[in-house]
């Protein structure tokens, strides 16, 4: 019976706290308020994720094109860096209203400008994966009489996955920040519980909203931690600890270089 | 072709904005022209460089004396990982709700964003310059503190200006949404459609847009400027 009655007295706790003033007095934080009206934040957290996933989505098939179409033809590839600089230069909030014009208010608007800034840094990582592939890893697969074309898809890909995934959660964790200023395009997500018209002063909203932004791309990141030490099974075996330290400065360093 | 029309008129109202002045969309006020455009461009460039020069004056030292230790590398790391995580419109909100506002409080809050990237890429510029041109300098009896400064900063430059020029682009952008907190950017007439109307809203977008744009190609000439030529050469071989 123990149990129930902590509860219990919990619950009791959040519902006097949000009887007293805490909303009227515009508190820090009104724990009751949060509890009583968490169904208001689902529909919020679920738009900034299809948001997020969405452009990240194809921001990843449209830079992964890219890198494909620009590893045999090497001339491609600072034209597609210049390109996706810009994208990556304008700020998103600008873009937003770049595009209404065209796209009207909504999440297409949306979504077309967080791609857009997803691109630079997805693609620069998939061409420094396809650079450091050892070329010994290279020449072995031609010994063995693969094509070019082989080459790419059974040896060079594989072997970048980890800068590959690692330009993916930087672009992902970025998203998450940027897409709430969606709201201001019409685009939903998290920014409208933090602001409302041009009201940015309930600070309970703003908290929660924050907390649930800096959470949510938590989530992200170690979702695609998994999903990248899942495409890389063959790393541990025969791999160490020194190895995994080296990598660890060479990501580091390859995401120094991406506005290089 | 009425699409295209429409749209052509609406980036030509946009653009009649930007040097002309007009009654406001409310009445009573004259918004936009060159002039409105200067003052909002000079704003935005006061608060964005105060944030920028903040963000620099903390995050090279400590980079530098990082990177020169070689210690402090999952610092570094955790530092950048965190500050891409931080929401800009939320910095802007928490710092209305419990700072405060105006120009010092709202540069402070862009400044956040701009140390993440300088340290980080500062650390591993300095960490990946060649242990032999450290070793050298050491032989000819150079200080460390001398060692850090003539020989690591001037090899580590292209990253570290990479990491200066991500700071510059978050800072900037950011500063786009600082009217919500009482300073009055370019930002504002994208947020204040009530007053400067539609066309308003688009010459705010494009201006926003060319200002970034113009920040990052004039870091791009100091980053040129400041490589070292042996180091600017050495590139232009590998690149060839």
């Amino acid at each position: 019976m123990l149990v129930p009655t902590i509860a219990q007295a919990s619950a009791d706790f959040f519902r006097d706290r949000s009887d007293s003033n805490c909303i009227q007095d515009n508190g820090a934080f009104c724990a009751g308020w949060v509890i009583d009206n968490f169904d208001r934040y689902v529909d919020p957290l679920l738009q900034h994720v299809v948001l997020v996933a969405v452009s990240v989505g194809l921001g990843f098939l449209i830079a992964f094109a890219m890198a494909v179409a620009s590893h045999r033809q090497r001339w491609l590839v600072p034209a597609f860096i210049g390109a996706t600089g810009v994208l990556y230069t304008i700020p998103s909030l600008a873009f937003f209203f770049l595009l209404l014009p065209i796209t009207g208010r909504g999440t297409d608007t949306a979504i077309i400008a967080l791609t857009a800034f997803t691109l630079q840094i997805i693609y620069r990582n998939i061409v420094a994966g396809l650079a450091d592939v050892p070329r010994d890893a290279k020449d072995a697969g031609r010994g063995m009489g693969m094509t070019e074309q082989q080459l790419l898809w059974r040896v060079e890909l594989p072997l970048a996955v980890p800068e590959i995934i690692a330009g993916v959660r930087v672009a992902t964790v970025s998203t998450v920040a940027i897409a709430s200023l969606a709201v201001f395009a019409g685009g939903g997500g998290l920014g409208s519980e933090i602001v409302t018209g041009s009201n940015i002063t309930f600070h309970t909203g703003v908290v929660t909203a924050s907390t649930l932004l800096i959470g949510m791309a938590i989530a992200f990141d170690v979702v695609l931690l998994l999903v990248q030490r899942r495409l890389t099974r063959w790393r541990s075996a025969g791999e160490g600890r020194g190895a995994r330290r080296t990598d660890l400065l060479r990501t580091l360093s390859r995401r120094a270089h991406r506005m290089g | 072709m009425t699409v295209p029309l429409a749209l052509l008129d609406s980036f030509s109202g946009a653009v009649d904005f930007i040097f002309s002045q007009r009654e406001s969309f409310g009445g009573g006020t004259q918004v936009g022209g060159l002039g409105q455009v200067w003052e909002l461009t000079l704003e935005h460039l006061k608060v964005s460089g105060i944030a920028l020069a903040v963000s620099l004056a903390l995050a090279l030292p400590l980079g530098l004396l990082l990177g020169h230790r070689r210690t402090g590398e999952l610092f570094a790391v955790a530092a950048g990982n965190a500050g891409r995580a931080i929401p800009e419109l939320a910095l802007i909100a928490l710092l209305v709700a419990f700072v405060g506002t105006g120009t010092v409080n709202v540069a402070i809050a862009l400044a956040v964003l701009g140390i993440p990237p300088i340290l980080t890429n500062t650390f591993v510029g300095v960490h990946q310059v060649d242990p032999q041109a450290v070793g050298a300098a050491r032989g000819m009896g150079m200080s460390e503190l001398q060692i850090a400064v003539r020989v690591e900063l001037p090899l580590a430059v292209p990253t570290i200006m990479s990491g200066v020029r991500t700071a510059a682009i978050n800072i900037i952008a950011t500063a786009t949404i600082a009217p919500l907190a009482g300073v009055l950017t370019l930002g504002d007439f994208i947020l204040a459609r009530n007053v400067y109307g539609d066309e308003g809203v688009l010459a705010g977008a494009i201006l926003v847009a060319l200002l970034a744009l113009t920040v990052e190609l004039t870091l791009a000439a100091v980053q040129w400027a400041l490589t070292p030529r042996g180091l600017r050469l050495q590139r232009t071989e590998a690149s060839t």
